[in-house]
């Protein structure tokens, strides 16, 4: 990690008056995220036990594999930080590097998820079994699908900075990336607790 | 133009905000773990505790990770995480409360 002396000390993503406003807004953009999800976690709370005779959370959910799927996403969360910091220290491969670290450990996670979700179905619980499996499989499936959106996404960020290097403007779009995949972290720790906690401690 | 705050003059050094936020992550979770099997307490209790360590988690992210203070605009920032926190606590907490009238709830 060498040192780079640099005048100005603000992170390239923020040099541009562009830049500065469009992490603002993908700020606001996360505040209407929280909302959206707010209102899956409302629905999955009140159809808990609303199992209609098929198979309750209790019966299906597992611990090691919830926790391997917490732990690859959590890890994830932190290497994309990492990815940040070598970015603000203007080291084009550490950026690469941490950023597909977290590329690997977001496609661990779906893998992992997509196979819990084929093991429900074939213990008798899909989309259509219950109310109660209709909830699940729509809050913890809007997750999976805003995950496997934003490796795509990131995915192209990283063939455009191979191509254009770091400037202002990829920096930012690096930057406003990392914000989401951060973010889909924290919409996980309450997935963890009020979904697979919840549902294996009553 | 130049905001000159700790977060943005700290890049050349060792990311120690992010290793601690990682490492206390994984603390909580794992303490969230335990309160849920091992500690005994009603349902009740649990859920307090291990929502309340959610929140705390979900904090610790937002400012070691997502550096949500770093900004110029940083009090627009926190303004509307904790705004849009306000609507999610009203919408689930409402959503519980008005349902669960006349049923009893499992």
């Amino acid at each position: 990690m060498e040192a780079v002396e640099h005048s100005p000390n603000t992170p390239l993503e923020y040099q541009t008056e562009t830049g500065r406003l469009n992490i603002l807004g993908f700020w606001i953009f996360l505040g209407a995220e929280i909302a959206l999800f707010s209102t899956l976690f409302a629905t999955y709370l009140v159809l808990v036990g609303r199992t209609a005779d098929g198979p309750g959370p209790a019966e299906l959910f597992e611990i090691s594999g919830v926790l391997i799927e917490t732990f690859l996403l959590l890890t994830s969360s932190f290497t994309c930080g990492l990815a940040i910091h070598y970015m603000r220290n203007h080291s084009l491969k550490g950026v690469f590097v941490w950023i597909g670290i977290t590329l690997a450990l977001g496609l661990g996670f779906l893998g992992f998820e997509i196979y819990e979700f084929v093991h429900y179905i074939h213990e008798g619980a899909a989309l259509t079994t219950s109310a109660y499996w209709s909830a699940f499989f729509v809050l913890v499936g809007t997750h999976g699908a805003h995950v496997t959106l934003g490796i795509g996404w990131i995915i192209l960020i990283l063939i455009q900075l191979k191509q254009r290097g770091l400037t202002p403007d990829t920096s930012r779009k690096v930057f406003i990336s990392s914000l989401y995949w951060h973010f889909l972290d924290v919409v996980w720790i309450f997935i963890f607790t009020a979904v697979y906690l919840y549902g294996m401690v009553m | 133009m130049a905001s000159n705050n700790e977060q943005t003059n700290s890049h050349s050094h060792f990311p120690w905000s992010h290793v601690v936020g990682f490492g206390l992550s994984i603390v909580l979770t794992l303490l969230a773990l335990w309160i849920g099997f091992y500690s005994g307490f009603s349902l009740t209790t649990i859920m307090v505790i291990v929502v309340g360590l959610a929140l705390v988690q979900a904090t610790i992210q937002l400012l070691m990770f997502m550096h949500i203070t770093e900004s110029e605009d940083s009090t627009v920032q926190v303004g509307t995480i904790l705004y849009a926190v306000f609507i999610a606590v009203a919408v689930v907490a409402g959503t519980i409360w008005v349902m669960s009238f006349g049923m009893h709830y499992m």
